[in-house]
This record gives structure tokens, C-alpha cells and sequence, in this order.
């Protein structure tokens, strides 16, 4: 590690960013912890509101939520969590009933709208989080003191005396990008980090590095599948963290999910989205993102105009990029991938942070061993994708100044028209797939694991992949010195593409082909069972293809 | 911040074709309307003579060549410029424009960008990259996000002669195409709306094409069979040109593909219908050009839709043979007989795949 060339003077070092607000009680995700009971009332408010504009008629209103109704009782049959409140069922049971005597026009029956803010005021309790700045501040310094103790207790060697010092992690993880100038904006305006997604070890990661920057905790929507998981659900619920729970899809909980964002943001808090929804099972690099959370970024930035004016705090989007050496997640990942799209019969999907003996077993290896990961952070931007420079104003391709105001404007004034947002929403994500394109930083390992895939998969063009992912490992090799020209010729016009500011290179990357080839073969998916590519014998090989292919990924889409 | 809503904004349009006096004078006959020409002397013309492309100026126009005055006095632009000069007007107009500036254009025509400069010759290959509609040349060059276009059959002449006609306005936002029916629609006029933007706006492009191949048929005297068959077949190539371009199959067979197409291989008032009749009389593309008052744009169209069918490898025959007789020295009369010479048999195959 730390011979290797990825030592930079970027890197953040021993030192973290000052906090920009000092005192804890000024936290936004502080006031709005204080006020939850208000803030929860105003979100329930709001939401109906919505529900009412979407569906006008007392007709459709009661047709949805005998659906929901519905809906919710095959989820408390059929795919119960620990997490569920044990009163799921007697809850939906009354809502049953309260319907039938609406449906049946008793003289007792309650009226429609009290039935709708009786569930939505439930969805919106689950959502809601639940920060404790002391709480917050145990955790952090419990992760710190945690691993610390791990990393002694796991082996005593010279190569980690570097760890003896504050916050060994910054040795581990580095940052590239805007740290300055999104610091300024978190002064400025409510930030809204948007970072891709690989492993579960994100949500962790990326808290981490927001605190390094000095920033105050942001709030975070988390699957709440995490909240399983006793060691997930302790640190997740200090750190302001929101539940999404995937399998309400009805109107009224997704209705409420944003609104609980959209009241957020608007109240100043960071906020956290990984707006590809899940993570990435193929190990591509996000194409396509989830639009709802992201819309919520538009809608309040929107209200801020209509109800405070332009003088206002502003919403700003920073797109980030996680790489890693290594997913801990990457072989079921992609055999998960392989089986949804359909053409290859898979063993079941294991979660494999099923227990909370695996993740601590995971993060020892993960910090005694020696993989790198960078963190990158985009240039921010405004709600409709245009970049803002320190003082938070938006510009234009010329560099001139732009009215955020005046996207929602027509006609002289600032109006609501929600067709128009999801049409800026859509806008908004083309622009984050292609901030994270251009700010990926490629290792050594994903090159190589790009260049031997290509060349195997070149092999044999008459099979599909899936047929292809299927071939016999025995049977794939490449001699050392073709992989090595492949590698260069691929290495080169990275370099070229790089040059023309379309991607970001680790600078281990321009070292000697033969010691990056090395790093990289030693470095991908160095704890996995069956390692995808290794070097025996002037042979570059492989144990399994499909993580070969999950890692291959990461490249696809430029022209390599 | 944009000024005030108490002062009442009018309606601009950019160029003074006849197709952009036309649609200034559908637009007058609700708001005042300022009408931008380049040229100071027509400008002075306009304002003064009221009368122009052999018809009277509404009262409620104003002219100028001041694009900042336009730019400041309408938050609604009509840009109805030839595609050849689109990218260098919208770069002129753009330090004037804001967010808040709303384009719908009516130019049925592609603008070519490539790294290399800005020529369709010297470039072998064009991908979609290069090729632009104007909607596209307004985004690149300005902030306006809420772009639309006007396409149909809308024959200038017969719309200053106040003809029942109908027009389409595409855009992805619902607020554009609301108000351009607004300022647009009246009872000689309606106004349908559509928000497959790229696909309308190829409608109107690729039928061009065809139109040029009609004009040639009725020049060689030739009677409705033929036109009848290729307009059905240069329907077809539209739609599977459109397709590879990046428009949905809907678009071609609406008001704006299918209407439109049928209107200019039709009439003798259409331009690009000119062309190909005066070429199938056997006068030489130079010539017809330089004679003409203003631009058509198939010929351009043809030359840039050649190149991306090639590109995309889209059979397109029509627009192939066309490019042959246009630039390559083909007589029409080879050209007709090339095309009947073809074996093809498959009438309609595309709606299978239509969703």
C-alpha cells in the first residue's frame, strides 16, 4: 500500500476538514430530530394533500386503498421481516374493517380521509428517523475504537505501524475531487449526495467520508432489509438514517417516502441517495437510476422558490464514485444478475452480510489486508444539472450565471407543474450517469479484469454470453506477453480517454505495464473463494468467469 | 428573475421566410407579435409597407433585426430559420436567452457538426452525433431547456389565405405544447400536440425527401399510380429512417408524417416538390437552386440522410436514388427505372414490430 504508487498529495492524510458547524445543536438533521413529532405531522399533511390531487374522486381513493389493503396482507403473509412491528396484522385487520363499514355505509364508519391519515401517519413513523446526536457521536467513536481493536487483536506487524496514528482509515481510503468547494456549498445549501453503488459497505463508507469532510450527518434513505441486521440497525438508526422498505410499492407509502425527503430537503438537511436504487448486480457503473427520491431534490427546490424565494437556500447535487479493488458481494451480485435476466440457472441468493459475525469477519480481512479504495467526488450541481461554482450560483457551458429561478418560470412567474419536473427529473439523471462516468477512477484491477474477459469472450463470438459464461474455467488462458500487449493497448487509450477529461485514472496506472499488471491481478477480488484472474506459469487464468465478467463491468461503455 | 407578469409579453418569431410571415400572422391575430429579419432594409420594409412574401402584416406585428430586443420583449420564440443558418442565429441569440425562454421552431431541416468542421462532404461517415435536429442546435447553443416544434402540412400560401389547417407541436413538456395551441390555435387553425419531439421533428425532415422524388415523378408527366406507390414506399423508408434516428413509428403515421408527406408530394407550391419536377424537365440542380427564393431543404436532407442510412445500414432506395440523380449525375429517368427494377416484394413489414 504504502509503497505503491497510489500515494497522492490529494490525499486527505492524518488531518480531517474542520467541522463546518461546530456545535452539534445546529445540525439540521439535529432540529429536525427535535421537532420529529411536528415534522412528522407536516409530512402526513402534505401527503394527503398529494394523495388527494392524485386520485380527486372519494371512488378511486377507496378503490386504492382496498388494493393496498390487499397488498399488505399478501406482504405480511408471504415475506414477513424481523423488523415488522408485531401489530401488522391486527393494523391492516381494522383498516379491513373500518372499510367494509365505509363500503357497507354504517352510521358509525370513519370518513375516508381519517382512514388515509391513519395508514399514511403509520408509513410515515416507519420512515422517519430517528437522529440522537449523543448516540451519534458513541458509534462513530465505537467503529473507530471497534476496528482499532480488531486490527491489534488480528496480527502485530511493522506494515501497520502507520495505523498507530488518529484515523488510520484515510491511509485506506482516499478522496479525489471538489472537497473544498462542497464544503463551501454545505455552508451555502443543502447538499445531496448521490453515490453509486457496489456493496453494502457503501452506506458505511460514504457516512464515514462525510464526516471527514467536516460536514454534519446527513439523513439517508436505507433498505430496510439493513435494519435486519442487529449491527446494521444500531449504527443506521444514530446516523439519521430514513427506511425504505422495498416491498410497499403502493401509492400512499411511496407518496409518503418522498414527501418525508422532499419536507427534508427543504428544512436544509443533506441528504443521501443512491439513486440506483439497489446495488449494482451486473458491476456496471449505474446506467439507469430510480427517478423518484431524485424528483424530490426538483419538487423542493421548487417549493423553496415559491414559498421563500429566490434568496433562498439553494439544493445542490453531488455526484460521487466509489471504486473499489474488490466487492465483497461481487460473486452473488452477478450470478443474481445472470439468473434475472433469465438464461442461466443459478444457486439461491445468499445474503452474505446475513449475520453480523460475517461483517465484523469481513471488515478484518478488509482492514488488514491491503486493498485500496478512492472515493470521488463530482463537481456539484444544481437541481437541473448545470454546475455551480463556491458561491453556489449555476452556470451556464460559458461560464455565465444562471437563475435557478427561472427553470420554473413562465411567463413571469414561478409556477408547479409536475410533468415539467419529471421531464427536469429525467434530465437530472442523464446528467448524474454521466458525471459518474467521467470521474470513475479506473484501477489496475478493473483494467485487467476488462482486457482478459474481452479477449476470452473474442475467442469464442458464435456463443452468447450466457453459453460462453458456462465454458469450462480449465480451458481459458492467455500467455503472459499477448496479455500484456492487450493490456498496454487498452492501457493507452485509457490514457487517451483520460487526457480528454472523459474518465479519471488511479496514478498507479502509469507505472511499468508488468508492476501494474501486478498490482491489478493481485488486487481483483483478492478474497474471493475462486480468485477471477491469476498468473501461474507465464498463464494468466481464471477460477470463475462470471465474477470475471461482474468485474469486467466496470469499464463497459467507453471506447476501449 | 424574469420582469414582472403585469406587463404584457408578446410573441416573437425569427425569420421572415414566408412560412415564419405566415405563422407571425396566425400569432398577431391574438397577441402583438415582433417579427425578426436580419436584413435593416426589410425590417424598414415590413414596418413601413406592410406588406410582405405577397401578403399584408397583421397590425399587431412589429419588425426589427435587434435579437436582444426580441429576446427581452417575448419569453415565446418562433424560430423559422433555414437549417443551414439555425446554429450561427441561435449562437447570435443565445447570450440573450434565459431558462425561462420558451423555443418552438418550424425548420424542417438538419444541421450537421462534426469535429472536422462543418461540411457534409468532406466527412465519409456521419453518425447521429453529428447530425442534429434544430431542437437538438437550440440545446447545444442556448440554456433553453423547453423546446418544441411546429410540423405539418402547412403550406405557407394557403395559410395566409386563411385555408382550415392543422399543425402539430411536439415537446417533452406538456406547458409548451398548451401554449402553443394558445397563441396558435383558432378556428381556420388546430393545433395537436405530441410528445415524441425527435420523432416529429424527423417527420418533417424526411419527407422532404419524398417530395422531391414526387416532383420529379409528376415532371416526367407520370400519373397517380406512380404516386401512389411512392408515397407509400417513401412512407415506409421515412418510418424506418425515422426509427434508426431515434423516433417512435407513431409520429410518421400522424398528422406531421403521413399528412404532411401526402400534402407536398401533391403540390405544386411546395419547394422541394419544385426541385424535382424542374430536374425531371431536365434542368440542372445549379440552376434551380440559384433561381430559387428561398432554401430547400431536401436537398441538403438527402445528402446528410444518405450518409446516416449507410451509417445506421437502413435500406433506403428512394433517398439512395435520389442522391445518385442529385449528385452523381443519374438522369431521373434511370433513376425511375432503377427504383422499379428493384426487387422487393414485402409490402408492410414494420408494424410487427411496432412495440
Amino acid at each position: 500500500m504504502g509503497q505503491q504508487a497510489e500515494k497522492t498529495k490529494k490525499k486527505v492524510g492524518k488531518g480531517h476538514y474542520k467541522p463546518i458547524i461546530k456545535r452539534s445543536k445546529y445540525w439540521p438533521v439535529v432540529q429536525l430530530s427535535k421537532h420529529r413529532k411536528e415534522f412528522i405531522e407536516e409530512v402526513v399533511e402534505e401527503s394527503i394533500k398529494r394523495i388527494k390531487q392524485l386520485r380527486p374522486s372519494k371512488k378511486e381513493l377507496l378503490e386504492e386503498l382496498e388494493v393496498i389493503h390487499y397488498r399488505e396482507k399478501m406482504r405480511i403473509r408471504g415475506n414477513p421481516w424481523r423488523v415488522d412491528p408485531p401489530d401488522d396484522l391486527a393494523f391492516w385487520n381494522d383498516i379491513k374493517a373500518k372499510l367494509l363499514d365505509i363500503s357497507t355505509n354504517k352510521e358509525n364508519a370513519v370518513s375516508v380521509e381519517d382512514l388515509l391519515r391513519l395508514i399514511i401517519t403509520r408509513y410515515a413513523n416507519e420512515v422517519a428517523g430517528n437522529f440522537k446526536p449523543n448516540k451519534y457521536r458513541f458509534v462513530r467513536s465505537m467503529v473507530k475504537f471497534g476496528l482499532r481493536r480488531l486490527l491489534n487483536a488480528s496480527r502485530v506487524g511493522g506494515i501497520f505501524a502507520i495505523f498507530k496514528s488518529d484515523y488510520y482509515l484515510t491511509d485506506k481510503i482516499q478522496l479525489f475531487g471538489e472537497m473544498e468547494h462542497i464544503r463551501k456549498l454545505g455552508k451555502k445549501g443543502t447538499l445531496v449526495m448521490v453515490p453509486t453503488h457496489f456493496s453494502n459497505l457503501d452506506s458505511v463508507l460514504i457516512g464515514w467520508i462525510i464526516h471527514v469532510l467536516g460536514l454534519p450527518p446527513f439523513i439517508y434513505g436505507a433498505g430496510l432489509n439493513l435494519f435486519n441486521i442487529k449491527i446494521f440497525a444500531y449504527f443506521m438508526n444514530s446516523v439519521g438514517a430514513y427506511k425504505v422498505d422495498r416491498r410497499k410499492k403502493n401509492l400512499l407509502y411511496l407518496e409518503t417516502l418522498k414527501m418525508y425527503s422532499h419536507r427534508a430537503l427543504i428544512k436544509g438537511a443533506h441528504s443521501l441517495f443512491f439513486p440506483g436504487g439497489t446495488r449494482s448486480r451486473s458491476g456496471h457503473v449505474e446506467k439507469t437510476l430510480k427517478r423518484g427520491l431524485l424528483g424530490t431534490t426538483i419538487e423542493a427546490q421548487r417549493s423553496l422558490l415559491l414559498d421563500k424565494g429566490p434568496q433562498d437556500r439553494k439544493i445542490f447535487i453531488v455526484p460521487v464514485v466509489i471504486n473499489y479493488h474488490f466487492v465483497l458481494e461481487a460473486p452473488t451480485l452477478i450470478n443474481d444478475y445472470l439468473r434475472k435476466t433469465g438464461q442461466e440457472r443459478f444457486y439461491k441468493e445468499q445474503d452474505e452480510y446475513s449475520t453480523s459475525y460475517r461483517i465484523v469477519k469481513f471488515l478484518l480481512s478488509f482492514f488488514t489486508k491491503n486493498s485500496n479504495i478512492s472515493v470521488s467526488l463530482g463537481r456539484p450541481l444544481d437541481i437541473v444539472g448545470n454546475y455551480v461554482n463556491e458561491k453556489g450560483e449555476s452556470l451556464d457551458k460559458n461560464n455565465n450565471i444562471l437563475q435557478i429561478a427561472d427553470y420554473f418560470t413562465t411567463q413571469g412567474e414561478i409556477t408547479e407543474d409536475q410533468q415539467r419536473e419529471e421531464e427536469y427529473t429525467r434530465m437530472l439523471c442523464d446528467r448524474i450517469i454521466s458525471e459518474y462516468k467521467r470521474i470513475n477512477r479506473v484501477f489496475a484491477s478493473h483494467l485487467v479484469a476488462f482486457v482478459a474477459f474481452r479477449y476470452w469472450r473474442s475467442k469464442f463470438p458464435q456463443l452468447d454470453l450466457y453459453n460462453f459464461l458456462r465454458l469450462p474455467e480449465d480451458d481459458l488462458n492467455i500467455p503472459y506477453h499477448v496479455f500484456v500487449e492487450e493490456f498496454e493497448k487498452t492501457r493507452q487509450k485509457v490514457i487517451t480517454l483520460k487526457n480528454q477529461g472523459k474518465l479519471d485514472m488511479a496514478e498507479h496506472m502509469f507505472a511499468e505495464p508488468d508492476e501494474i499488471i501486478r498490482l491489478g491481478l493481485d488486487n481483483l477480488g483478492q478474497y474471493h473463494v475462486n480468485k477471477p484472474l491469476f498468473l501461474q506459469k507465464d498463464l494468466i487464468l481464471t477460477k470463475s468467469l462470471t465474477t470475471l465478467y461482474y468485474y469486467h463491468n466496470r469499464m463497459d461503455g467507453y471506447e476501449l | 428573475m424574469s420582469s414582472k407578469a403585469s406587463q404584457k409579453k408578446k410573441i416573437g418569431v425569427i425569420g421572415a421566410g414566408s412560412f415564419g410571415t405566415a405563422v407571425a400572422n396566425i400569432l398577431a391575430q391574438k397577441e402583438e407579435v415582433i417579427l425578426y429579419a436580419r436584413n435593416v432594409d426589410l425590417v424598414e420594409k415590413i414596418n413601413n409597407t406592410r406588406w410582405h412574401k405577397d401578403a399584408a402584416i397583421h397590425p399587431n406585428i412589429t419588425g426589427t433585426s435587434d435579437l436582444s430586443y426580441i429576446a427581452s420583449q417575448c419569453e415565446i420564440l418562433f424560430p423559422v430559420i433555414p437549417s443551414s443558418a439555425f446554429r450561427e442565429v441561435m449562437k447570435q441569440l443565445a447570450p440573450y436567452l434565459r431558462p425561462y425562454h420558451i423555443l418552438i421552431h418550424g425548420t424542417k431541416g438538419l444541421d450537421i457538426s462534426t469535429a472536422d468542421g462543418n461540411s457534409t462532404d468532406s466527412s465519409k461517415i456521419l453518425t447521429r452525433d453529428n447530425v442534429r435536429t434544430m431542437s437538438e442546435v437550440i440545446r447545444d447553443e442556448s440554456v433553453v431547456i423547453r423546446v418544441g416544434c411546429l410540423a405539418g402540412p402547412n403550406l405557407a400560401r394557403e395559410l395566409t389565405d386563411h385555408q382550415p389547417a392543422a399543425t402539430v407541436i411536439a415537446s417533452h413538456f406538456n406547458e409548451v405544447i398548451e401554449l402553443g395551441q394558445k397563441y396558435l390555435r383558432n378556428d381556420r387553425f388546430q393545433v395537436y400536440g405530441n410528445s415524441d419531439l425527435i420523432g416529429i421533428e424527423l417527420a418533417g425532415v424526411l419527407k422532404n425527401i419524398i417530395a422531391i422524388a414526387a416532383g420529379a415523378l409528376s415532371g416526367l408527366g407520370l400519373g397517380e399510380n406512380a404516386k401512389g406507390l411512392l408515397i407509400s414506399r417513401g412512407m415506409i423508408e421515412t418510418i424506418y429512417l425515422g426509427r434508426a434516428l431515434g423516433g417512435k413509428t407513431e409520429s410518421f403515421l400522424g398528422l406531421a408524417g403521413v399528412g404532411d408527406l401526402v400534402t407536398t408530394c401533391n403540390s405544386s407550391l411546395s419547394r422541394n416538390f419544385t426541385v424535382g419536377f424542374r430536374l425531371a424537365k431536365g434542368e440542372p440542380l445549379e440552376d434551380i437552386i440559384s433561381s430559387m427564393d428561398e432554401v430547400a431543404e431536401g436537398v441538403n436532407t438527402v445528402k446528410i440522410v444518405h450518409k446516416l442510412a449507410r451509417q445506421y445500414k437502413v435500406k433506403a432506395l428512394i433517398t439512395q436514388t435520389l442522391h445518385r440523380v442529385l449528385f452523381e449525375g443519374m438522369s431521373v429517368k434511370d433513376g425511375l427505372q432503377y427504383l422499379m427494377k428493384y426487387p422487393l416484394n414485402v409490402d408492410i413489414a414494420f408494424l410487427k414490430n411496432l412495440q
